[in-house]
């Protein structure tokens, strides 16, 4: 009843070429980022900046990154957690040894050595695909993190090994406060959403997906598949290295190599898959899902156990937490194997009809 | 010379090992076509079961005797390996029959976080060990050769053995017998192999049950040698170049490129390793894989991929 696009006619190209072309979802997102930006500041606790939304806009980011390359271009790769971490100490790197650069721009910077990394890693991708190049990708996570702990020019020489970035100042806006972080955060997210989008349903992106869906064909009918293929991993790089910088100095604030070990590969690829591969928006339906799953069970577990009657130990907590994830994992994949974007598009179906179906 | 033939032999030794998990993976998915993630789980859960059964049986049936106790535990685990493929196949398997390999690597993936949780909870975390008699001495060899001889773990020795006699062992079992027969023709084309009578979910509950036996194996070993913990679970990480290196679709394969590994870590260990800080074992061995898929994409033995459009 609500959301019908009957009626709305598009009288020029342009009007024709938005992002969201129906008018009931420009008015959805407009109502999503005012909450986003006015609502969550004013009404959220710390404790949800920093344990829920925080992660959840870097990751989303992230996500978006790894989707680019895994849902748009098929190259699955998991050394996404590498490429977080060149973006995260190149940031850090450039932050102490250029005097006075700006904040953003030694992020920036961190994800343009993400980029130079990750096509480097890209290379195999001429030649390989799937599973090997998965694997493949894994050189680049190990590399990373061999680097990172051994080579200590990277850490500034510090004893312990890890870093720490303090004091936060993007153009004269002190960064410290969680609501300031959030916000900081959110920035970026939508500017890296907005260039992705375009990106995607640009010539570029549409050269990405005809190299997913069949890599030969698309060779026949002039797509370079070296350009396509390393341009994918170029962007998405570029856009894991700034979600790195963000996490390490927004985020953690003082970090080590094992924050971005292979673990945040995985844990990457799980959102695209669960969130929707070559789906923006699944990017942070994913991302969503794996930053609230843990604290969710974190919380009800032990509430559970008193129903029941069974007092939880924190220990037997995180391993049934690992079980839970598990099964739900593949639980999920079972009933919707093309993960939540694709639930959201059903709804969207569903809608138009909605309430009379027939 | 003395030194290298030591480092190499090290280096053959625990590259047996690794392939021992290889093979498990090779297994999968060469019948199933699926990349079995959780096989580094799989190993860990095998392992912490025989360790705990080992320790259980004698209290429990009165069986005093180490040799019998440790045979036991072993049947028992295997029993209990038996039980998960089935319930992989019957549970998770058979609902993604027909997905892309992206979703079915999620789903090992997923098996892998279920797995590890489950043998935690079930088998306890704390480290255990498995005492299966294994001496621990070194021995001297080719002392007549060498000044001083070369030291050799004997422990190394009987591993690879074992490591050996299993992969005779499926050897004569994928070529002698008529479910090896089977395993194969589903191996080589799905629909054939289901059109001539072959119950695919069967063959596959059959592959995830040799794949658990193998896991059991590696775990058994890499268990009394380092101890049944956490860590053990990584040791996937380890055997992955191996595959790709040997190829996926191939267990001689993985044999061989578990040995390559093995002696290219520990040799470029001790002789590249000072030069550039050390601990560069783990990554070496992806980039030696990356660099021979860089030429042969298949791997060294993997079936050539062939592009149809």
């Amino acid at each position: 009843m609500f959301y019908r696009e009957n009626g709305q006619f598009r009288t020029s190209y342009r009007a024709d070429q938005q992002i969201f072309p129906i008018l009931q979802d420009r008015i959805t997102i407009g109502v999503l980022l005012a909450v986003a930006f006015v609502l969550v500041p004013m009404l959220a606790s710390e404790y949800m900046f920093k344990a829920i939304f925080i992660p959840f806009l870097i990751l989303s980011l992230a996500a978006l990154g790894v989707n680019i390359l895994v849902g748009y271009c098929g190259q699955i790769s998991l050394g996404s957690g590498a490429f977080m971490a060149v973006g995260a100490y190149a940031a850090y790197n450039c932050l102490i040894r250029i005097d006075g650069i700006p904040l953003v721009l030694a992020l920036l910077l961190g994800g343009f050595f993400a980029t130079l990394v990750g096509v480097f890693f890209g290379i195999p991708s001429l030649r390989v695909r799937g599973l090997y190049l998965a694997i493949a990708t894994l050189a680049a996570q190990f590399f990373c993190d061999w680097a990172f702990l051994r080579v200590k020019w990277f850490t500034n020489y510090t004893a312990s090994g890890s870093v720490s970035v303090s004091n936060l100042n993007a153009f004269g806006w002190a960064v410290d406060t969680p609501v300031d972080k959030y916000l900081f955060c959110l920035v970026f997210l939508l500017v890296f959403a907005l260039l992705a989008k375009n990106l995607v349903r640009g010539a570029i992106g549409r050269e990405w997906m005809a190299i997913r869906d069949m890599d030969v064909a698309a060779a026949v009918i002039g797509i370079r598949p070296m350009y396509a293929k390393l341009s994918a991993f170029a962007v998405s790089s570029f856009i894991v290295g700034v979600a790195g910088g963000l996490w390490g100095f927004v985020h953690l604030g003082a970090w080590e190599p094992a924050a971005f070990s292979v673990d945040r590969s995985f844990q990457l690829l799980f959102m695209v898959i669960i969130g929707g591969m070559g789906s923006i928006m699944g990017s942070f339906f994913g991302a969503a899902f794996i930053v609230v799953l843990p604290i969710f069970l974190n919380r009800f577990l032990p509430l559970f156990g008193d129903l029941v009657g069974v007092q939880i130990s924190t220990a037997a907590i995180s391993h049934t937490e690992f079980m839970v994830f598990g099964a739900l994992i593949v639980w999920f994949l079972i009933v919707e194997p093309h993960g939540l974007a694709r639930l959201w598009s059903v709804g969207k179906q569903k809608l138009r009809l909605w309430p009379f179906p027939h | 010379m003395a030194f290298f033939l030591e480092t190499l032999l090290g280096g053959l030794m625990a590259g047996m090992l690794y392939s021992l998990v290889a093979l498990g993976f090779v297994l999968i998915f060469k019948a199933s076509g699926v990349f079995n993630f959780a096989q580094g789980a799989m190993v860990l859960f095998a392992a912490l079961a025989m360790a705990r059964f080992a320790e259980w049986i004698p209290g429990a049936t009165g069986i005093d005797n180490k040799i019998a106790a440790n045979l036991l535990a072993f049947v028992a685990a295997g029993l209990l390996m038996f039980a998960m493929a089935w319930a992989i196949e019957k549970l998770v398997l058979r609902h993604l029959v027909n997905q892309e390999g992206a979703t079915l690597l999620m789903a090992t993936l997923g098996i892998a976080y279920f797995i590890d949780g489950l043998g935690q909870t079930v088998f306890g975390s704390a480290i255990y060990k498995i005492d299966i008699g294994m001496p621990k001495e070194p021995v001297l060899a080719l002392e007549s050769v060498f000044p001083g001889g070369i030291l050799i773990n004997k422990e190394d020795l009987i591993a690879a053995a074992i490591a050996a006699g299993l992969v005779v062992m499926l050897t004569l079992f994928f070529q002698k017998t008529a479910t090896g027969r089977a395993l194969r023709a589903v191996a080589d084309d799905h629909q054939a192999a289901q059109s001539i009578g072959i119950p695919l979910n069967r063959i596959w509950v059959i592959v995830w049950c040799v794949a658990g036996v193998v896991a059991l194996v590696a775990g058994m070993i890499w268990g009394s040698k380092l101890g049944v913990q956490f860590s053990l679970a990584t040791v996937a990480l380890r055997a992955l170049p191996v595959v790709i290196l040997g190829g996926l679709t191939s267990v001689p394969g993985a044999i061989l490129g578990g040995l390559i590994i093995g002696a290219g870590e520990k040799l470029s260990e001790v002789y590249l390793g000072p030069f550039v800080g050390g601990g560069i074992e783990i990554w070496f061995a992806y980039v030696l894989a990356l660099v021979v898929l860089l030429f042969r994409p298949q791997g060294l033995f993997g079936e050539k991929i062939i592009d149809r459009v």
